[in-house]
């Protein structure tokens, strides 16, 4: 089989280091990506806690000194702000991802057979962390 | 409004030069004319030697796709007026091997799409004498969206993953996948799974849905994909529990 190359050599535009400053969707693309190294600091951070707490009151409290290090501080709130995103991109994902569709007595007539608005499904995901939220704030300030 | 505008188009010319060049003209301003008007105006007025690719002129037929002001689009449904005072820049779809000017290669496109089977497939074919596969609106409209695919690789072209990673199945032919996985008269979704469930295939979108905003017809590519990955996460899943062979 003969192809365009055996004409005129064709021309394969490089990839710019820079690509991705180019559009804000490809940086917020990126910057979300990145967030995966946010999300794993997260989870060595709570590990080291819950060593720490298993470790005495001694170990706890040098766990609390260390965390209240200005360099700490700032990593953790760079990956908190990591982490929003990374939960708030997750959950505006949800919609494309899930498309519910309603069969069956039980749903208003008008739901029956429809799909669920993509916003509602979002909606769902939004109210469910701010439950979860509330709970852990809950045990945190009140009951703890 | 000012009478003329300017066009800066990509020239690319294999026997002369190593790589393209931009090259100036100047065209009528009017208001019903689309850029691609302007690059016929450059065609048959100004220089014979632009080499570009149209045919039906009325958003159909996929073929006049260009990178305008960097922005992949349609250049038959894309106006110089809302670039005036211009100059409006006109370059090939990105991500594609430019052939000469502003024809880009397709050929791993047409490849790409012809791997995912985007026709019916039946396990057993009905007899003729049955007559045809009957469809209610409801099951037409679960898959309608995704049919409106015209082919024009604009998807293609936003897809930064397709520029880095020239594996990736990419967005349109994904999205056919879907046209005909979710056609209630298919049966060959297991056949398509094995192309669509891999790293080349739903797996390397990373959702920047750059996809849909460039998709003239509103397919939703990115959609389509993201949509899928949850069946391909699940399959897998199944796979695992209870392997195809033993069901």
């Amino acid at each position: 089989m003969s192809s365009v190359d055996d004409v005129a050599p064709l021309y394969r535009r490089p990839v710019s280091l820079f690509w991705w400053a180019r559009r804000r969707s490809y940086l917020l693309f990126v910057l979300r990506e990145l967030s995966s190294v946010a999300v794993a600091w997260t989870v060595v951070y709570l590990l080291l806690m819950i060593n720490a707490v298993f470790s005495g009151a001694a170990a706890y409290q040098r766990f609390l000194d260390w965390s209240a290090r200005p360099w700490l501080i700032l990593i953790n709130v760079v990956a908190m702000l990591f982490l929003l995103l990374h939960a708030v991109t997750w959950f505006n994902l949800a919609p494309q991802a899930l498309v519910v569709r309603l069969r069956g007595r039980r749903v208003p007539s008008r739901l029956r057979g429809r799909l669920i608005p993509p916003r509602l499904v979002a909606a769902a995901h939004f109210g469910a962390w701010l439950v979860a939220s509330a709970l852990v704030a809950w045990i945190l300030l009140v009951v703890g | 409004m000012p009478d003329t505008i300017t066009l800066q188009v990509a020239r690319y010319r294999p026997d002369t030069e190593r790589e393209p060049t931009m090259q100036e003209y100047v065209v009528p301003l009017r208001k019903e004319w689309a850029v691609l008007d302007g690059l016929n105006y450059i065609k048959d007025q100004l220089d014979g030697t632009l080499s570009f690719r149209w045919s039906c002129r009325m958003g159909i037929c996929g073929s006049c796709g260009m990178s305008v002001n960097g922005d992949p689009k349609l250049t038959c449904a894309t106006f110089l007026d809302d670039y005036a005072p211009g100059p409006v820049r006109v370059e090939p779809l990105a991500n594609f091997p430019i052939v000469r000017d502003l024809v880009v290669e397709i050929n791993d496109f047409m490849l790409k799409l012809r791997r995912v089977k985007p026709w019916l497939l039946r396990n057993e074919d009905k007899p003729l004498d049955e007559g045809e596969y009957l469809q209610t609106p409801d099951e037409l409209d679960d898959y309608k969206k995704y049919s409106l695919c015209i082919n024009c690789m604009l998807c293609y072209s936003a897809c930064p993953i397709y520029g880095l990673e020239p594996e990736f199945l990419g967005p349109a032919a994904i999205a056919l996948a879907q046209r005909y996985n979710l056609d209630s008269r298919d049966e060959g979704e297991h056949q398509r799974l094995d192309v669509l469930a891999t790293d080349e295939g739903v797996w390397a979108c990373t959702y920047i849905g750059e996809c849909s905003v460039a998709c003239p017809k509103g397919v939703d590519p990115a959609g389509a994909i993201q949509r899928y990955k949850l069946i391909a996460a699940k399959e897998s899943m199944l796979d695992l529990l209870w392997p195809r062979g033993a069901r």
